[in-house]
């Protein structure tokens, strides 16, 4: 099971030891990976995100590695969720929002001018913060994605198998018919995974997946995402930096920085190996955060 | 040092009357009640009023006979009734297609800073407030004579739509609005294209606040008769309308056609028609108030 | 580094690029998109079918004789075209039904925004809304057949049949639903902050609505009475039936007059022939109907959305 009820395993700043520093190696879990990322899914150059003029992220560069989760982590405010919607195009909807610098997936240009949003949204899913499953039935909400992208399947098999990989279908097997919002909450975001997997995806993006469920609901999405792990490309972004540390490979440090005119500007700080972020920070102000001294 | 609190001017310890007026403020407030009470009043008197003087000629014989001028006491409207199903139906055919999908370009589709939006919204805004009568006017230039399509039910039909268009984009766009963001956002992190997220998602979300939208417009549709006074529906017609291009009369035109007429017979006749359009009115609201309170989507 | 990143480098085609441009997807855009542009025909056709006949009717009777002359006989063998007559039928009707519906609208939207309790406004508000629902011909019978019978004949024994105060009052109280309900928009627009800082300070309900609320919400219920004047002056079928058919040059609301609504009515409902002097006056006669409200409905929405913005 996870770390979670680990006693051992500090459970606020005041844990803090001699050196300042909490110690969240204790539940580090996340397997061991090199420094360099071996089989690139995405790779971003000089990235910046604008909001008409204001300049919400400014220079990333990074690489995404293939059935790796790689968890964004940092204060609130400084461009996590903004960059994550970047990868799959989402700030497309939010007029005046535009993208400079290369994000490239499997080295192709995501914003290049010849290429469909609607086929990188198929490729790339999305869990959202709240869940938010359709006003239909629990098996419409699996075999909408399918049924607007016009996949031939045999639906009732593939809402089966979507649900058996989601954790969720022991518990609505007996009434798909049911309204999915008569599920609860973790059940409801376990239902959005489902349906996010049907229509096939590489890459699973998740903005703060866990914030809006209890700690036991959390568990099973936690444990759900490294069973995922193996078949797809997670990115989550957390404000829990336990949750960082237990379920992913790599981790990579946001922090905003204030300008003249006071104005937030997101930016990378630190990208490395989960267990070299939490136990060896290369820069201090990610060793600031992760012990808790600040945000 | 310390300071000492001075003892409170007045003599009691605790001191709440205060120095307000409250015979002014009562009366403020029943000045204000009775502001409301006039309205309320009038309107009791008004259906009292038709009521009673209706009462003779609430039989079947008002939409089993059709109207006469000749013979009062046999008099009905049923070309009246038929003439305002077929004018309605002709209303809803025009006015609803148009101002869903309208309304759904507006809130789904347009920038909505670009000019051209809010042009279209403060031109919306402004056809609401045009009197009923310049519609008439549009309606016979263009509609009848124009066109060339005369003095007949689809006349009616187009007219009435363009009356009530600005109504149905109004209530839609509300209805769509009200469809939270994160729905359309999960369609469209599937792979779904905008159509399909707000074919398949937002618009049946929204189908109850459309639903009392088009009974609201349906409604105001079935009680104008300015307009159609332009459109020839005065004429005096004894028929059901034979299809759209035939002539016709409505409830409320029917209404007016007696009133004009002298004799207490027609008086009564006008009340008991009167009685009849307010039922099927207070029918399509209570209709539109149930839809309402049974569909509060608890999002 | 990232040599992957050239398109080409990676060998072959873009697997997100477009494989078949999505006509259906622009074909809908463009049908939503004719739909929302319906509204703007309208006001187009509006504008063109009153425009045309209107400057064919102005090359034949000069703007000054119609504008400023007495005399509205377009159907008399020897036709005059001042449409004087009409305006001021009109106006009478409208200080009368002004005159009952601003004072009775705006204390009504007060005692709903600041007096009654939630289960009164349950059933009061819907109240108006019924009355706001009743078709004008049935105010028109009622103005006719009871307020002129039974209200005004009593009062004023010399009253004509059609007279413009039965309809001046009927139509004042079917406006009164219109200043309500807007004035009270505007009013719960008003940010609780301000009433509840005038309630701390030991205001009466009285002073806060007076003083506090009223102010605040000001362009909105001046929008809204703006919006009941607009209503008055386009209403037609109180008018046609209670107020009577004849151009009348007077103030006196005891006796009957046309306003430019009936006469349209009138005479669009009569059997004029197309293209003929008097089918042109009809058109003329809408022109200036309609530039009046639509100057009225611009200062209105003007003001709606200065309280908009202001509470936003």
């Amino acid at each position: 099971m996870s770390g979670i009820h680990d006693p051992q395993a500090p459970q606020s700043t005041s844990d803090l030891n001699n050196t300042g520093r909490m110690d969240v190696s204790a539940v580090l879990e996340g397997a061991e990976v090199p420094e360099a990322v071996s089989n690139i899914v995405f790779d971003l150059a000089n990235v910046q995100v604008y909001y008409g003029d204001f300049q919400a992220v400014r220079d990333v560069t990074m690489q995404i590695g293939r059935n790796e989760i790689t968890a964004f982590i940092g204060p609130s405010g400084c461009g996590k969720s903004t960059l994550l919607r970047s990868f799959n195009r989402m700030n497309d909807l939010i007029p005046g929002a535009r993208v400079e610098g290369l994000l490239a997936y499997h080295g192709f240009n995501i914003y290049a001018p010849d290429v469909d949003p609607i086929e990188v949204r198929r490729r790339i899913g999305m869990v959202f913060q709240k869940p938010n499953v359709f006003p239909k039935s629990i098996y419409e909400n699996v075999a909408y994605g399918p049924k607007v992208n016009g996949m031939k399947v045999n639906m009732d098999d593939l809402v089966e198998e979507c649900l058996t990989k989601a954790a969720l279908w022991d518990e609505v097997k007996d009434d798909l018919k049911k309204s999915a919002y008569a599920l609860s909450g973790g059940q409801q975001q376990r239902l959005v995974i489902a349906r996010c997997i049907a229509v096939k995806p590489e890459v699973i993006l998740m903005d703060e997946p866990c914030a809006s469920l209890d700690p036991i609901a959390t568990a099973k999405i936690e444990d759900l995402m490294k069973e995922l792990a193996k078949d797809y490309t997670i990115v989550i972004v957390t404000h829990n930096m336990q949750q960082a540390a237990r379920v992913s490979e790599r981790t990579a440090f946001f922090t905003a920085d204030v300008d003249a005119n006071g104005v937030r500007h997101g930016r990378l700080v630190e990208y490395g190996p989960t267990r070299r972020i939490f136990t060896a920070p290369h820069d201090p102000r990610t060793e600031d955060y992760i012990s808790g001294r600040f945000g | 040092m310390t300071t000492t609190l001075s003892s409170p001017a007045s003599s009691s310890p605790i001191d709440l009357e205060g120095k307000g007026q409250p015979f002014v403020d009562k009366t403020f407030r029943w000045i204000l009640f009775l502001c409301l009470a006039v309205g309320i009043i009038f309107l009791a008197i008004l259906l009292t009023y038709v009521t009673i003087k209706g009462w003779p000629r609430l039989t079947p014989t008002l939409w089993e006979n059709m109207p006469s001028l000749r013979r009062p006491a046999t008099a009905g409207a049923q070309s009246a009734i038929t003439g305002t199903l077929w004018v309605i139906g002709f209303t809803a055919l025009f006015a609803l297609p148009v101002g869903f999908l309208g309304a759904v370009y507006m809130e789904e589709y347009a920038n909505p800073t670009s000019r051209f939006t809010r042009f279209v919204e403060v031109n919306i805004q402004n056809l609401a407030a045009v009197p009923s009568i310049v519609y008439g006017i549009l309606g016979l230039a263009i509609f009848a004579r124009a066109l060339s399509l005369g003095q007949s039910v689809i006349t009616a039909g187009l007219t009435l739509a363009l009356l009530v268009l600005p109504v149905i984009i109004v209530s839609t766009r509300e209805a769509l609005r009200a469809v939270p963001q994160n729905i359309r956002h999960g369609s469209l992190a599937l792979g779904a294209t905008l159509w399909q997220t707000t074919w398949r998602q937002t618009m049946p979300a929204a189908v109850p606040g459309m639903a009392t939208g088009t009974i609201l417009a349906l409604s105001r549709a079935i009680g104008e008769a300015a307009p159609l006074l332009l459109l020839g529906a005065v004429t005096f017609i004894s028929f059901n309308p034979t299809g759209p291009f035939s002539a016709y009369t409505t409830l409320p035109i029917q209404i007016f056609n007696w009133t004009k007429e002298s004799r207490e017979e027609f008086q009564v006749l006008a009340s008991a028609t009167i009685v009849l359009l307010l039922v099927i009115l207070l029918a399509m609201n209570a209709v539109a108030i149930l839809i309402r309170n049974r569909t509060q989507k608890r999002w | 580094m990232s040599t992957a990143l050239a398109e080409s480098a990676a060998g072959g085609l873009n697997p997100l690029r477009q494989t078949k441009p999505r006509y259906g997807e622009k074909v809908i855009r463009g049908i939503l998109f004719a739909a929302a542009a319906v509204s703007i025909f309208t006001t187009f056709g509006i504008i063109v079918s009153l425009l045309i006949p209107s400057v064919e009717f102005f090359t034949e009777i000069p703007v000054t004789e119609f504008l400023f002359t007495t005399t509205w006989t377009p159907l008399f063998a020897n036709p005059q075209y001042g449409v004087l007559p009409l305006i001021m039928g009109t106006m009478v009707i409208t200080v009368i039904a002004i005159a009952i519906a601003i004072p009775l609208g705006l204390g009504s939207a007060i005692y709903l925004s600041e007096y009654a309790k939630p289960k009164a406004r349950k059933v009061l508000k819907p109240t108006l809304e019924v009355l706001a629902g009743i078709p004008t011909v049935v105010f028109g019978f009622f103005a006719l057949e009871f307020i002129t019978e039974f209200v005004l004949k009593p009062i004023f024994p010399g009253i004509q049949v059609f007279n413009a105060l039965s309809a001046g009052i009927v139509m004042g109280i079917m406006i009164i639903p219109t200043i309500a309900s807007l004035s009270e928009d505007a009013m719960s627009a008003v940010p609780a902050g301000l009433r509840d800082g005038a309630y701390a300070l030991g205001a009466t309900k009285r002073q806060v609505a007076l003083r506090v609320i009223v102010p605040a919400a000001l362009s909105g219920i001046v929008a809204a009475f703006v919006l009941g004047i607009s209503r008055a002056i386009g209403e037609t079928m109180i008018v046609t039936v209670a107020a009577g058919l004849q151009p009348n040059m007077t103030l006196n609301p005891l006796e009957g007059m046309q306003t430019m609504t009936s006469y349209i009515a009138a005479a669009g409902a009569g059997d004029v022939s197309t293209g003929s002097i008097e089918y042109k006056s009809i058109f003329a006669v809408g022109m200036l109907l309609f530039i009046i409200t639509f100057f009225m409905n611009m200062i209105s929405i003007r003001l709606v959305r200065k309280y908009r913005q202001a509470y936003q």
